[in-house]
């Protein structure tokens, strides 16, 4: 850069953390062998837990359906190996909680059966709503991490009317390389699931945008792309994060989603290109989703690298697998930036899982706090535009309100504030505890006018109640003093026709 | 300096008027804290905190005659807030806070006299003579009247677990060795 | 292992910049400048340079004590050795050594630590101090000598310029008294000559140093110098040195072009005095500036027209520590009002319209 852009052009927004990424993205991909167990976690997406339909004991083929969606925003799960359900119960979720989640285990009978798939020789030839339906069946989820059911976001998009397709292929969370490996090994898959959702949200282009660090990947999809002019492919600049939706969309078409609507309401939809992948073997081979590639890397993995494997398969495996120098020191599930820390190596790997780090004592060594010293480098860096330092400070005092007022609602939690202050403050945390409490406080004002709903139902039960009682007593004394009076009049009667 | 003495006297004697003729004129009715106090309690109406029901409660705090931690249902949550709204410090160690609590049947145990039914302020147990009861987690405040009625002993308050969907990140702990405020 | 109890939240990688790399690179980018300045003022600047340094972190690590936190880290941030470095720059060279003790004690302790310690103090430290000298002692603050360099005959030697600092500007080297260019001027313009007889009789001054005047006055270029190093390294940014330098630099042309027998031009005004050394170094502190871009340049414009005014119309010669300070007062201010555009808002904070 030269020396008077370096003084006046200060990027707008995000950081540039060291990548990491290679020599594993250039490993080739290796396909891991069937593990003996697996585990599939009924809640791997945004929206309900999926419903067991499946018994212990029972026998299943691979990408049999083994729950259902509960619910109008959820997914199915399917049986990513064949063989035996032994269990049905708790596993530790991924989750920095350390709390559990239910999960399917199944024994593997190592034959790799699956079942019955139906093909489509022209998925563009159905409709958009069928396309959808069998997108849904196969239990298709957005696998850049946000897991939400890509069904229920195509028939948002095709009542929204979009007009636009983006693809992200940004991946640019470092050390991560999922996407670029499937982007270099299986660009047509890519290309293919692309024209299929654009069929099934009635989008008239598609822009697939890559970071430019990922030189092979974008002359691969170029290739791929070629005979198909309504899909281009777009290199982005590498910053982080690229591949949050909003900044892609800016950065691809200009148009700014608004603070409070989704990206649909400006025409555009965001879909993985790992997802479309997915979609291209649920649509025209009929496969749900049952594998992934995902990014095995860190100071502590032996050979780095991506594999394929079956989801549910555990993290442990994972890394024996690739080989471990040493015990990490830590284990993140996603990339470093906004991944989750994993409690141990015994937990599934689920559908939104592009990356399992080891890190070695040195990358998982974090300085300690100090205090702000204002420097604003934090607002800078912040792709949304908001003052992490304010908000900091005031949830520091407790201000959970003030903190709101900053627009804490808009945080998206990408770590760039956190990443870049020389103090290094746990930013992050301090907006994740606050989004959590606020959230909690906003439960419990909930249930306490509900509470409140609910005594004033109760009293006036009481009153209807003693109202009736009141009444019948009444009714009852009335009736008491009519039969009275008709005994009397009629004992009257007799007495006066005895001494007519 | 005559001059001096009577201009400044002059001076007070009627901005002094002024501020009483406000007092009496612009004074405000009522306090308006009482209500917002009102809102921050449960608004079952148990009765734990000795008063009557929640707007006695409220009145009693807002003329600093109750305790900021009267209310057992509310917590430490709640005494924090009623804290920093009276704006007193309170300490708050003695209030164990093992999170909120709400009412369960043991079902073996329950007779089905309907004794805790007719206490509850929010009709969140279900039952009837004879029949086991239950109660109903959304509708239960916690306030532990129906554990006292139970002649068996079959109502107890247990914990709400915490699940992943409730689970909050821990404020991150402050590193008072070089940072300064909390 | 991390222990669940304590979860560790993301981001899971930090940047390996802290705020003691961006203290040493402050002092790095002002050693040019300090080292030239020993040369040109010899060695009582030297020692006092180092008493007030010394003084700066002394009274840190006493407050901090009296706090009880625990004084070492604190002390490797290098902010107190960094506020005394910046009052010696603005202190007269030659000036007793109780004035660098009493301004250090002053800066760190009464302008910093009371107020909370790092990142919490209103008001710039060392600019504190400064003017509180200024006031309490004015004329050891406005003694003023010619550069007498080192390597000059009749310089005095290290143990010599030690007991100069301790005792004072012995008889033999009286003829070194000068008043400074700016209050010079101040002093012909109240007796009535206009500037443009008197400045042809002026203390001397060339465009590379050599002026009398504080450490940081005579080598504003280098100070400029190393200003821009720290643009380039991205420790600061170009609007508060751009702003104030603007701010003081649009009058003084505008003026000087309507009357130029009473006001200055505009070189003599941006190379004078603390005007490089407060664009740079000292406005630009971060935790008395506002945290924004715009902001920024609001409070940096208000200090340049503030420095502009008081040297002008006001009684002292020397704005920048007064201009500098009112603004500081100003910054929450501008903080609260100033605030960046965030994505999917407009200016207001109000959600914007859905448009295609």
């Amino acid at each position: 850069m030269g020396f008077f852009e370096r003084i006046f052009k200060e990027p707008r927004w995000g950081v540039h953390p060291d990548d990491h990424k290679r020599p594993a993205a250039d490993v080739p991909l290796r396909v891991l062998p069937p593990p003996a167990k697996v585990y599939m976690p009924l809640q791997q997406h945004v929206g309900g837990a999926a419903r067991p339909i499946v018994l212990v004991g029972q026998k299943v083929l691979k990408g049999q359906l083994l729950a259902e969606p509960s619910g109008n925003i959820s997914a199915p799960i399917h049986a990513p190996v064949s063989g035996t359900i032994s269990a049905i119960g708790e596993v530790t979720a991924p989750h920095a909680s350390g709390l559990g989640f239910t999960a399917i285990t199944i024994d593997n009978d190592f034959e790799n059966r699956w079942i019955e798939c139906e093909q489509v020789a022209d998925p563009l030839a159905l409709a958009a709503e069928e396309i959808t339906k069998r997108t849904a069946a196969a239990g298709i989820v957005g696998l850049g991490g946000a897991t939400f059911p890509s069904a229920a976001k195509f028939s948002l998009g095709r009542r929204l009317k979009v007009d636009t397709l983006i693809v992200n292929g940004g991946e640019c969370e470092p050390y991560l390389s999922a996407d670029d490996r499937i982007m270099r090994d299986r660009a047509n898959e890519v290309v293919d699931g692309v024209r299929i959702v654009m069929r099934a949200i009635g989008a008239e282009q598609a822009l697939v945008g890559i970071e430019d660090n990922k030189p092979e990947a974008i002359a691969a999809m170029r290739l791929a792309a070629e005979p198909f002019p309504e899909v281009k492919i777009r290199p982005v600049p590498t910053r982080y994060p690229m591949g949050s939706d909003r900044q892609l969309i800016q950065t691809l078409t200009g148009r700014e989603v608004p603070a409070d609507a989704r990206a649909a309401e400006v025409g555009v939809l965001v879909h993985n290109v790992s997802t479309c992948a997915a979609v291209h073997q649920a649509v025209r081979f009929g496969r749900p989703l049952v594998e992934r590639i995902v990014t095995i890397n860190g100071g502590a993995v032996k050979e780095p690298g991506n594999i394929f494997a079956p989801i549910g398969t555990l993290v442990a495996e994972l890394l024996a697998f690739c080989g471990l120098k040493e015990d990490p020191a830590r284990i993140i599930l996603g990339g470093p930036m906004m991944g989750t820390p994993l409690p141990h190596a015994q937990v599934p790997l689920v559908k939104g899982a592009s990356g399992i780090l080891a890190f070695d004592a040195k990358e998982a060594f974090m300085p300690e706090a100090g205090p702000c010293i204002r420097c604003g480098n934090c607002t800078r860096a912040c792709p949304m535009g908001l003052q992490p330092l304010e908000m900091g400070a005031h949830i520091r005092a407790g201000d959970l309100d003030g903190a709101e007022k900053f627009m804490l609602g808009d945080c998206m939690s990408c770590g760039c504030c956190a990443y870049v202050c020389p103090s290094h403050i746990p930013l992050v945390q301090y907006f994740n505890h606050a989004k959590g409490e606020l959230w909690a406080k906003e439960r419990t004002k909930l249930r306490v006018d509900a509470s409140k709903r609910l005594v004033e139902a109760r009293a006036q039960r009481l009153e209807r109640e003693a109202k009736e009682k009141a009444e019948a007593a009444a009714r009852r004394k009335a009736e008491r003093a009519a039969a009275k009076a008709k005994a009397a009049a009629e004992a009257q009667g007799q007495a006066e026709g005895e001494t007519a | 300096m005559l001059s001096a003495v009577a201009s400044l006297t002059t001076m007070g004697i009627a901005l002094g008027g002024l501020l009483g003729v406000a007092s009496r004129y612009l004074a405000v009715e009522g306090n308006p804290i009482e209500g917002e106090i009102k809102d921050l309690l449960p608004g079952s109406q148990c009765g734990q905190c000795g008063y009557v029901g929640c707007a006695q409660a409220a009145t009693a705090l807002a003329k600093g005659e109750a305790p900021v931690t009267l209310c057992p249902p509310g917590g430490r949550a709640l005494a924090q807030q009623l804290a920093a709204k009276l704006g007193v410090k309170v300490d708050l160690s003695a209030i164990s806070d093992d999170g909120p609590k709400l009412a369960q049947v043991a079902e073996e145990i329950c007779i089905g006299c309907c004794k805790c039914i007719k206490v509850c302020p929010t009709d969140a147990i279900i039952g009837a003579a004879k029949q086991i009861h239950n109660v109903i987690r959304e509708a239960c405040t916690g306030c532990g009247a129906c554990v006292d009625r139970c002649p068996t002993e079959a109502m107890t308050m247990v914990s709400v677990p915490v699940t992943l969907q409730h689970w909050i990140w821990p404020k991150p702990a402050l590193n008072t060795a070089v940072a300064a405020h909390a | 292992m991390s222990a669940m109890n304590t979860p560790i939240s993301s981001p899971h990688t930090t940047t390996t910049q802290s705020v003691s790399r961006v203290m040493i690179t402050v002092m790095l980018a002002l050693v040019p400048a300090t080292l030239f300045g020993f040369w040109l003022y010899g060695w009582p600047s030297i020692w006092l340079w180092l008493v007030t340094v010394a003084a700066a972190t002394l009274g840190e690590a006493f407050c901090l004590r009296l706090m009880a936190r625990p004084v070492l880290p604190a002390l490797h941030d290098g902010s107190a050795i960094l506020t005394g470095w910046l009052l010696a720059m603005s202190l007269p060279p030659w000036a007793p050594w109780w004035i660098g003790a009493f301004g250090g004690l002053f800066a760190t302790m009464l302008a910093k630590q009371a107020f909370g310690g790092l990142g919490q103090n209103l008001f710039n430290p060392a600019m504190v101090a400064r003017v509180a000298l200024l006031i309490s002692f004015p004329v050891q603050m406005t003694a003023w000598v010619a550069p007498l360099p080192l390597d000059a005959i009749g310089a005095p030697g290290p143990i010599s310029g030690l007991l100069v600092t301790l005792q004072g500007i012995p008889s033999g080297l009286d003829a070194v008294a000068s008043a400074s260019l700016l209050g010079f001027a101040k002093t012909e313009l109240s007796r009535g000559a206009d500037l443009l007889q008197s400045l042809s009789h002026a203390p001397l001054q060339t465009w590379f140093g050599s002026r009398s005047g504080s450490l940081g006055e005579t080598a504003a270029w280098l100070i400029a110098a190393g200003g821009v190093v720290m643009m380039f390294l991205r420790i600061i940014t170009w609007h508060i040195p751009l702003a104030m330098l603007a701010g003081i630099a649009i009058p003084a042309v505008i003026l000087h072009a309507v009357d130029p027998a009473r006001y200055l031009d505009m070189p003599t005004h941006l190379l004078s005095g603390g005007a490089m050394l407060g664009a740079f170094f000292i406005a630009t502190d971060y935790v008395t500036s506002p945290s924004t871009p715009r902001g920024q340049l609001i409070f940096a414009a208000g200090c340049g027209v503030l420095t502009y005014v008081i040297r002008t119309w006001a009684g002292y010669p020397e704005g920048v520590a007064f201009a500098v300070l009112l603004m500081n007062a100003l910054t929450p201010i501008i903080d609260s009002y100033v605030k960046p555009r965030i994505y999917g808002r407009d200016r207001k904070g109000a959600a914007l319209k859905a448009q295609r």
